[in-house]
């Protein structure tokens, strides 16, 4: 058994720096690269992908990365672990194959499928599941003939047994963003299903490092004090058999890694910090001990985890109408007066022509769109943004708001500007549906070639 | 002595579904242990009056120096159902930095000069 193994994340989201990873695998020892390319919605774009072309339906951004660090894949051993199958990991591998023959390496590449539950969904439903939303409690029945996806966050031992079949990268969909750390922990040290303060402590080194560079220093409160933010390293998790481990990051990167880095992202959507629920394991967050080593390396011990639940959380995804936002930008003498009456003066010409909206919304942007009144608006202002929104059922009232924005920089009053790139145009809301789903209804398959 | 909670703590925020969540974390533990008993959830409800229409919940992290603030309703529904340019609550935790509170003289050394 190794002493230690090291784990990078090299992708927070999908749409995140797409050279960290390729930094990551070079810069430095590393055993583990972990990649998280799913949001909550992202599986319902992959869905419909999917359904338009059967080969689509995963991130192919996951495809460039990988050309990229092939020689560290092949001849290094480093091994990739990532949710970038979406709702296709069968595709993604065929391509991944396709691109390994064309440099001459091979690689072995486990599936692990039984996440998307979308075909079978009125199966389940007869078999008893409600489905109904594990945060209001509405019923299912409200949205049944609107869902694009359904994925169970299903646990990380998964993720092991593709790398104990000799799996160089693991391709999984809806994995917990934890589970992707986990999973090599689980592996490597053989970890059983029932220690739980192990396990907690891999979620807990998972979920810190699982927003790539939100702990080493990006978003951070004392943003005056991080080095080369420009450069900065992502994060890596030194892990030990014993659950201890550290986050650090490679010595030649910019950014920080100390207490409070750690601390804040520890914190990143925390719901009750004494029962963190993963499917593998409930973590209490109150518990673990964390001493800053200096050197951009932090330890933390002492975790301790809780049985897990016996559901797995369901990821539904739904269409819920449509939406639409358009801005100006509004300057001069008594500049917000000016995108207040300018507000007034749409609103009340989509009035006049009779159309009505579910929900709307008026902000101003450089002045209070995101804290409200916490601040007073200062006397003097230079220029200000309006922005405008709308949300409904009918998409040709949506529409028609995009047609009422224009008019006003001619027809209202003076010092308006800003608007390009055309009529804002109705988008589809692709909405989150949250569930449960008892455990021992989901069947996950593994196969690695 | 007056100051911006910004001058004392480090905070984060994100989003649970229509809330958000608020992390609170000190440096030390006479800050922390000051905070505990005056930055109340009946504090914040006010602090957080023009965007959170809902309760504000509290948890303690003794272990990090840290309270966690749970800001329900605070997205304009959250998620891709939003309208609002802050729509997941990312700056919420710049949001409680900003509030003043009166510090008494005996944690003034913890005071962040910049």
């Amino acid at each position: 058994m190794k002493d230690i193994i090291r784990i990078g994340n090299g992708q927070g989201f999908w749409g995140d720096s797409i050279d960290a990873p390729v930094r990551l695998a070079k810069d430095g020892p590393l055993d583990y690269l972990t990649l998280d390319y799913l949001a909550e919605v992202t599986l319902s774009i992959m869905q419909r992908q999917k359904l338009k072309n059967p080969k689509a339906g995963f991130a192919h951004d996951f495809l460039d990365l990988i050309k990229r660090i092939l020689p560290e894949i092949s001849e290094k051993g480093l091994k990739v672990i990532t949710n970038a199958g979406g709702v296709n990991p069968q595709s993604c591998r065929n391509e991944l194959i396709q691109l390994a023959k064309s440099s001459d390496s091979d690689m072995k590449i486990g599936v692990i499928q039984g996440d998307d539950i979308f075909p079978t969904l009125a199966e389940l439903r007869t078999k008893g599941v409600t489905f109904e939303n594990m945060d209001t409690g509405d019923s299912f029945d409200s949205i049944a003939d609107n869902v694009y996806s359904a994925n169970v966050y299903i646990n990380s031992i998964t993720i092991a047994e593709a790398l104990e079949k000799g799996a160089q990268i693991v391709l999984a969909g809806r994995v917990s963003d934890p589970g992707l750390a986990l999973g090599p922990c689980i592996y490597e040290f053989g970890w059983n299903s029932d220690n739980y303060d192990l396990l907690a402590a891999g979620t807990l080194a998972g979920h810190i490092t699982e927003c790539g560079a939100q702990c080493t220093g990006g978003n951070y409160s004392r943003w005056q004090d991080v080095p080369d933010l420009a450069g900065v390293g992502y994060p890596i998790i030194e892990m030990q058999p014993n659950g201890e481990f550290c986050i650090t990051k490679h010595d030649n990167s910019g950014g920080l890694v100390n207490r409070e880095t750690i601390g804040e992202q520890v914190l990143y959507e925390m719901g009750d910090p004494n029962h963190y629920i993963s499917p593998d394991v409930c973590v209490d967050f109150t518990s673990f001990k964390l001493n800053d080593l200096g050197h951009n390396k932090v330890a933390i011990t002492n975790v301790a985890g809780l049985i897990p639940t016996d559901t797995y959380k369901v990821s539904i995804s739904y269409f819920a109408g449509y939406k639409a936002s358009g801005q100006l930008t509004i300057s001069g003498p008594n500049a917000y007066e000016k995108a207040q009456l300018t507000a007034e003066i749409i609103w009340k010409r989509l009035k006049n022509s009779g159309v009505t909206y579910q929900d709307t919304s008026t902000e101003y942007l450089g002045l209070s769109s995101c804290h409200r009144d916490i601040n007073p608006v200062p006397s003097q202002i230079n220029e200000v943004v309006l922005r405008l929104g709308v949300k409904d059922a009918n998409k040709d009232n949506v529409n028609r708001f995009g047609k009422e924005i224009a008019p006003v920089i001619t027809s209202g009053p003076p010092g308006i500007t800003g608007f390009s790139g055309g009529r804002p145009k109705a988008q589809e809301i692709v909405a989150y549906w949250p569930a449960l789903i008892p455990k021992e209804l989901v069947h996950t398959t593994v196969d690695v070639i | 002595m007056k100051i911006q909670l910004n001058q004392i703590a480090h905070a984060r925020s994100g989003d649970k579904g229509a809330h958000s969540n608020v992390g609170l974390m000190f440096k030390s533990k006479q800050l922390y242990e000051w905070a505990k008993s005056h930055i109340t959830t009946d504090l914040v409800k006010v602090h957080f009056q023009s965007i959170a229409k809902g309760a504000i919940v509290r948890y303690e992290m003794d272990n990090l120096l840290a309270l966690n603030f749970i800001l329900r309703d605070s997205l304009g529904g959250g998620g891709s159902e939003s309208l609002i340019n802050d729509a997941q609550g990312k700056t919420h935790g710049q949001a409680l930095l900003l509030m003043e509170v009166d510090l008494p003289d005996n944690l003034v050394q913890f005071v962040n000069k910049k």
